[in-house]
């Protein structure tokens, strides 16, 4: 699915190396979670594969299905199935969540050469994702994420995701900022959409919410590099000893 | 004081082969005084401050430059609202194509026709609120107006109007020079909605006076053309009573040079004046300018100024706005936003928000903003698979629905946005 090697990346504008070599392989249908302290690059990570500007690939290589994702603007990763959860999701006044959701899914169908879905089967389909998300039909009207609360953000994100049915979804940490309740909602969300074809990036802190989305591999990042890679007990690891001790380690 | 001479020769050519409309003797003293008032005033240059950011030259020049018809593959606007059409051809009123003059709860009569009539209710606004609007800022263009308009109509809102009325301007020689003036006079309780559409001519000159009497109610919804070459200079010169409502809506395609000035005077007590305004320009030669300026001069009256502009590829937008709130108009809440979203650096938002208040409890705020498309906001939409530009375009429309919002009438509202959709589609 989603194969990284050795990707090295630095700030456009700044002589500042971010990611130093990053590797790593995601296979079809697995939930991956990348841990690690503020500016070990977990983001940057989750921006340079989803093509956002400001960055500038040095070194490596990303591909999703054997093609490789650096070179395709942020659509084109996007018609090809890969999927960002922002960590801060973006207010849009003046465009309705719903003509927005359909804009994107009918332009990743038209990009893959699918039919474009009529206004009464995207009704249909959104309304009963929206509801399985506790997202009520006022949410739909509104601009997108504008006035939204940090947890109906995020919900929004994840029915953005539902809709685009990607299968390659990163998740920047969807759990900032939320409640427990908020954030069981979410994984909630997140577990139903899991299947065979769909994999996960998980990027997050804090193993809490490694406790509703259950992991089959996971990683510590730091200083722009993987420096240890495990099954779920690694998350534990951090929990109760913190990255300190996993630097050393490695050091 | 003496005339500068670029002012004074301005005006002696633009003068010079004038022909004055012949009416009734009221009317030939009205259009006497207000050529005796461009006279005194002179015609502006780029020289005068208030033409700061716009050179009026081919406004008042002798000679009409020229503009190209522009054949309109979109269907007339509001084809589907139930209305009462009434069309100019190049400025000269054409029953054939219009409607019946005959409509529920108001009196339309064809302004050429009033002006041969010796009595005539219109005879106590027309070029009455024009030269009510001609201080503490000279508007030379509308006293010329208020001289030389052949034609346009006026009507007299007794009720409630079942339907909206369109003007309909279509332009249909390259080199028509043409100058319309209307009067509305809304009763007390009486309640109107007008639109006004088309290209109108090669050079247009408009003046609108509009007096809402106590309780009544003036709404108005205007979209000047994609023909790219006219050039046009309008005025609307409102007067409002107490409890009165006022608001107003232009939406502006291209054009080579626009100047759309609004002068609102609140009279009475407790009434609201909106008005606002979206434009797109495309191109070096794109010049569009609002100038507003709306005086307060009762208790607890509400007005707000909101205009968006979208420029590119070398666009000029002109915002000149002002809030006068007089001594004693206590209670004022105004509101001024005037914000343009430049698409490329060469284009260009020019802005000057003014506030002048001489009472002491009210709250007025301006604001003006001058900015490009957010990129974060961009890579939004992008990651979602929305193309570059129907994302830009997406955004486009999001920075100007705050203007859109302003008219009242939703149905109205989205057909101007699926223009405005169709033209940022088209100039992608």
């Amino acid at each position: 699915m989603l194969e990284i090697k050795g990707l090295q990346v630095k700030l456009e504008e700044e002589d500042k190396q971010i990611l130093k070599g990053v590797d790593l392989k995601i296979e079809p249908g697995t939930v991956h979670a990348i841990m690690g302290p503020n500016g070990s690059g977990k983001s940057t990570l989750s921006y340079v594969l989803s093509g956002k500007g400001g960055y500038e690939v040095i070194g490596g290589s990303a591909t999703l299905d054997g093609q490789n994702l650096l070179e395709m603007e942020p659509e084109d990763r996007a018609a090809l199935g890969l999927f960002l959860a922002f960590q801060y999701p973006v207010e849009i006044p003046g465009v309705g969540n719903m003509t927005f959701l359909r804009t994107a899914v009918n332009a990743q169908r038209k990009a893959r050469g699918e039919e474009e879905l009529s206004a009464g089967d995207f009704l249909k389909e959104v309304r009963a994702k929206a509801k399985s998300l506790d997202i009520d039909a006022e949410m739909l009207k509104r601009p997108v994420n504008v006035g939204f609360s940090g947890g109906e953000k995020k919900r929004n994100e994840i029915l953005q995701m539902a809709m685009l049915e990607p299968k390659m979804c990163i998740l920047d940490e969807t759990d900032s900022g939320l409640d427990v309740d908020a954030m069981k909602l979410v994984a909630e969300g997140v577990n139903a959409l899991r299947s065979e074809g769909r994999s996960f990036l998980v990027i997050t802190h804090y193993q809490r919410l490694l406790d509703h989305i259950k992991p089959d591999i996971v990683h510590i990042m730091s200083n722009g590099r993987i420096v240890k890679s495990g099954g779920p007990e690694l998350a534990l690891e951090v929990e109760n000893n913190g990255y300190a001790d996993i630097k050393a380690e490695v050091a | 004081m003496a005339l500068a001479k670029l002012k004074m020769d301005t005006t002696d050519t633009r003068l010079a082969g004038v022909v004055v409309p012949d009416g009734a003797a009221w009317s030939n003293d009205v259009r006497a005084d207000a050529i005796l008032r461009v006279r005194q005033m002179g015609l502006p240059t780029k020289r005068d401050e208030y033409w700061k950011y716009t050179d009026p030259a081919s406004l008042t020049a002798a000679e009409t430059p020229k503009a190209s018809l522009f054949v309109n593959d979109e269907g007339p606007l509001f084809d589907a609202v139930d209305r009462v059409r009434i069309v100019f051809s190049d400025g000269v009123f054409d029953a054939d194509a219009s409607d019946d003059l005959t409509a529920e709860g108001v009196e339309i009569t064809r302004l050429a026709d009033a002006m041969q009539t010796d009595i005539h209710w219109v005879k106590d606004l027309y070029g009455v609120l024009e030269k009510r609007g001609q201080t503490p800022v000279a508007r030379p263009l509308a006293a010329l107006n208020t001289a030389l308009a052949t034609d346009g109509i006026v009507i007299r809102v007794t009720g409630k109007t079942a339907k909206p009325i369109n003007f309909i301007y279509l332009h249909k020689d390259e080199t028509s020079d043409v100058a319309l003036h209307n009067v509305i006079k809304i009763e007390a309780g009486a309640e109107m909605t007008l639109l006004e559409t088309g290209p109108a001519a090669a050079r247009f000159s408009k003046t609108l006076e509009v007096d809402v009497a106590d309780g009544g109610a003036f709404h108005h919804v205007r979209a000047q053309g994609r023909d790219h070459e006219r050039r046009a200079v309008t005025h609307c010169f409102a007067r409002i009573g107490t409890q009165s409502t006022f608001k107003s809506f232009t939406l502006t395609f291209n054009g080579v040079l626009t100047r759309n000035e609004c002068i609102i005077e609140i009279v009475g007590d407790d009434a609201v004046a909106h008005v606002a305004g979206a434009c797109v320009g495309d191109g070096k030669d794109f010049h569009h300018d609002d100038t507003v300026f709306v005086t307060h001069d009762s208790l607890n009256c509400e007005s707000r100024q909101v205009f968006k502009k979208v420029l590119r590829n070398g666009a000029t937008g002109v915002f000149q706005g002002k809030i006068l709130v007089k001594a004693g108009a206590q209670k004022t809440d105004g509101y001024q936003i005037s914000q343009s979203l430049l698409l490329d650096e060469d284009s260009q938002f020019l802005a000057k928000p003014e506030l002048e208040i001489y009472a002491d409890d009210v709250a007025c705020s301006h604001g003006s903003t001058t900015g490009a498309i957010d990129e974060t906001a961009l890579f939004y939409l992008r990651s979602r698979g929305v193309s570059h530009d129907e994302a830009r375009n997406l955004l486009t429309l999001s920075f100007l629905a705050e203007s859109l919002d302003e008219i009242e009438d939703d149905g109205l509202a989205e057909e101007l946005r699926d223009r405005l959709e169709a033209w940022l589609a088209r100039h992608s």
